[in-house]
């Protein structure tokens, strides 16, 4: 608050001759009243009062995502319902946060129909605490298996839950012709 | 009547609680409760508007007011000063000029006198307000200008004095 | 007869308290619903529909939580303190006129606990006994921020009963009664509300009435910024509950008052031009008059959600140096226009 004097305009002149002095008047009787301001007040809160509510009752109704939306990563499967990783490990080398690790494994004969390429990853762990959600592994990716388009991470009570494993990130298995979702995987 | 009995007994009885107790304040509100007693009282003696004035005031002011300052003052039996002789004489003459008092008044209101029989309806507020602003108007006056005497009285001890310079 | 009015009394009073004490129960909601909806938010919605079983659930927090005396505290005042806040706040609506008489079978039910012709200073007693629960339970908590709070509730509690008695007193020059029955029977009409002829009167006893309730702005018994909670800072379990309670009673009870004294009670507005009979006439009537009141407890919560509270030199200023100079230049105000009208109107 300014004093009432106006401040002397020796020392600093102002360039931009936007500076106001603010003079403070003492009030008169109507304004000590105080009651045209609190009628002035109670006029605000009741506009508010009949205002539209902008709250999301979350668990009823939820937010749509935004498209470019980063969340939980996911690691995809090809068209015939295999892993697309091949554990070349660009995506834990782009990442800045170093929260990817992996542990290779040749194909065993017998299982073309899990993995798309003859290297695959056995283990595949992100540590969710250390991510930061940039998307680089999205990037980095030559294989087009990792993209992090889940919803949030949710909480947990120890650290190590956060460390996903693939148990939560590979994507669920799904028919491409019947484009259905099954939870068997 | 043995309403009257038993409300004067518990008049007197917390009447001498407020005396005999050590800590100020329950003997406060020891005393806060005789004045209930009290307003009872006057409540069986059909005098309403009495009664209620003495709700208000005494119980609901006044005690407030007491209880106000001795919490305020935290006092405990240790801090309590021992009482002079002279203190405890001028309390024996204070009483025994009570009891005198009380015994010539007890001697003038005979159970025949009429302001004791008299009419049971005088302590309606009609009735009181009538008898107050005509018969007893200049007592009434009087006092309250004593009342304004003493409310400025208060307000020159309360204000701080202007130095002059 | 004696018998049968007993239990009319009885059955009365058990109407009447249950009323005050789910009022005051749904006050809690309604105060946080508004809340909620002034600041353009939900306000509790998860318990029952829209929130409407929240107060039971409070009300099992309340009684299932850990009872917690300190060990320094007064033990019986301790006790003693909220008990009397709710006791006082409950007595207090006895003598307000909720209904004119409803004849049942060949009885006329009078919709009045107690017409005693002193009504309106018997409120007055009450209420000032109110502040006994808040001192006893401020001092026995022996805490300092209790004891500030209690001191603060005392205070302004007797500053603010001269402001409301002073307002008060200009109301009964014109009613010519103390008592609540008629005065309210008086208003007949709506042109005959009290309001009408004590606008002044009126905004001075609801200033003060809000003092009385310790409601924002006047909250500085239990200001939290200040003094934790006020005098129930030591308080938990139901005892808070109970202080809860008896607030909102009392704001209840103060609604109660203002709506009969100034609004018209039961009186409403053609109530006698629908051609209706008696009892459908107090029916209405007992809606009208709970209308009111809802609307003043709304206006109450209103009012907190709109201006901030005072500072304590600024309560003791406006108390004693704007209201009461004003209650009394409104008492020679109404003197000198009743006297006009008496000599020349008459």
């Amino acid at each position: 608050m300014l004093p009432n004097k106006p401040i002397k305009e020796t020392a600093m002149q102002s360039l931009s001759n936007r500076k106001k002095i603010i003079e403070q008047k003492p009030m008169n009787f109507w304004e000590r009243m105080y009651l045209p301001a609190i009628a002035k007040g109670l006029g605000i809160t009741i506009r508010h009062f009949f205002k539209k509510i902008p709250t999301v009752k979350y668990p009823e109704e939820t937010r749509p995502y935004s498209k470019n939306f980063r969340g939980q990563h996911s690691l995809k499967r090809d068209e015939q319902g295999r892993e697309r990783c091949t554990a070349c490990g660009l995506c834990a080398l782009s990442c800045p946060a170093e929260a990817i690790t992996m542990t290779a494994a040749e194909r065993k004969k017998g299982e073309e129909m899990l993995y798309r390429e003859e290297k695959y990853a056995s283990v595949y762990e992100i540590n969710m605490l250390r991510c930061i959600f940039c998307g680089l592994c999205e990037e980095a990716c030559p294989k087009e298996a990792i993209y992090l388009d889940g919803p949030h991470v949710t909480a947990d009570y120890l650290r190590k839950d956060f460390i996903y494993g693939k148990d939560k990130l590979v994507e669920p298995t799904f028919d491409i012709t019947k484009l259905i979702q099954d939870k068997t995987s | 009547m043995s309403v009257f009995y038993l409300v004067a007994f518990l008049a007197i009885f917390f009447a001498l609680m407020t005396i005999f107790t050590k800590n100020p304040v329950h003997s406060v509100l020891y005393l806060v409760v005789t004045f209930f007693t009290l307003t009872i009282h006057y409540i069986l003696l059909n005098a309403q508007f009495l009664a209620v004035v003495n709700f208000i005031v005494y119980m609901g002011a006044i005690m407030v007011l007491f209880l106000f300052v001795l919490m305020l003052l935290n006092m405990n039996e240790e801090s309590e000063p021992m009482k002079s002789n002279l203190v405890k004489v001028m309390g024996a003459i204070a009483g025994i000029c009570l009891i005198a008092t009380f015994l010539g008044a007890f001697k003038v209101i005979a159970p025949n006198n009429e302001f004791v029989v008299g009419n049971a309806e005088v302590g309606l507020v009609k009735n009181l307000g009538k008898v107050l602003f005509n018969e007893f108007l200049l007592p009434f006056e009087i006092s309250s200008i004593l009342l304004l005497t003493a409310m400025v009285g208060a307000v020159l001890l309360a204000k701080k004095e202007v130095k002059k310079i | 007869m004696e018998g049968a009015f007993i239990l009319e009394k009885l059955i009365l009073v058990v109407i009447v308290f249950t009323v005050s004490l789910v009022i005051a129960m749904y006050s809690t909601l309604a105060e946080r619903k508004i809340a909620g909806f002034m600041q353009d938010r939900h306000g509790p919605n998860r318990a029952g529909f829209g929130g409407l079983l929240q107060p039971l659930c409070d009300g099992g927090k309340f009684f299932f939580k850990e009872e917690i005396i300190p060990a320094g505290a007064h033990r019986p005042l301790f006790i003693l303190g909220p008990t009397l806040a709710i006791i006082t706040a409950c007595i207090s609506s006895a003598v307000i006129p909720w209904g004119q008489t409803l004849t049942v079978g060949n009885r006329e039910v009078v919709l009045q606990v107690a017409d005693i012709n002193v009504g309106v200073l018997y409120i007055f007693g009450v209420v000032a006994l109110g502040v006994y629960g808040i001192m006893i339970g401020g001092w026995a908590s022996n805490n300092k921020f209790s004891l500030l709070g209690a001191i603060r509730a005392a205070s302004q509690s007797i500053s603010y009963e001269i402001g409301m008695g002073l307002s008060l007193i200009a109301l009964l020059m014109v009613t010519q009664t103390l008592s609540m029955s008629e005065i309210v029977a008086q208003q007949s009409g709506f042109v005959n509300w009290n309001i009408w002829v004590q606008p002044i009167g009126f905004l001075i006893f609801m200033t003060c009435a809000f003092a009385e309730c310790n409601r924002v702005p006047f909250d500085l018994p239990e200001c939290e910024t200040e003094l934790v909670g006020g005098y129930h800072t030591e308080y938990s379990s139901m005892k808070l509950g109970l202080y809860m309670f008896s607030e909102y009673i009392n704001m209840f009870v103060s609604s109660a008052l203002m709506a009969a004294l100034y609004f018209g009670g039961y009186n409403f507005p053609f109530m006698h031009d629908l051609g209706l009979s008696q009892n459908w006439i107090t029916i209405l009537g007992v809606l009208a008059f709970f209308l009111k009141i809802f609307g003043f407890i709304f206006f109450f919560m209103w009012i907190r959600w709109t201006l901030p509270r005072f500072r304590y030199d600024q309560l003791m200023n406006l108390g004693w140096k704007m209201l009461i100079p004003l209650a009394i230049a409104n008492i020679v105000l109404t003197g000198v226009i009743t006297l006009i009208k008496d000599t020349y109107f008459a």
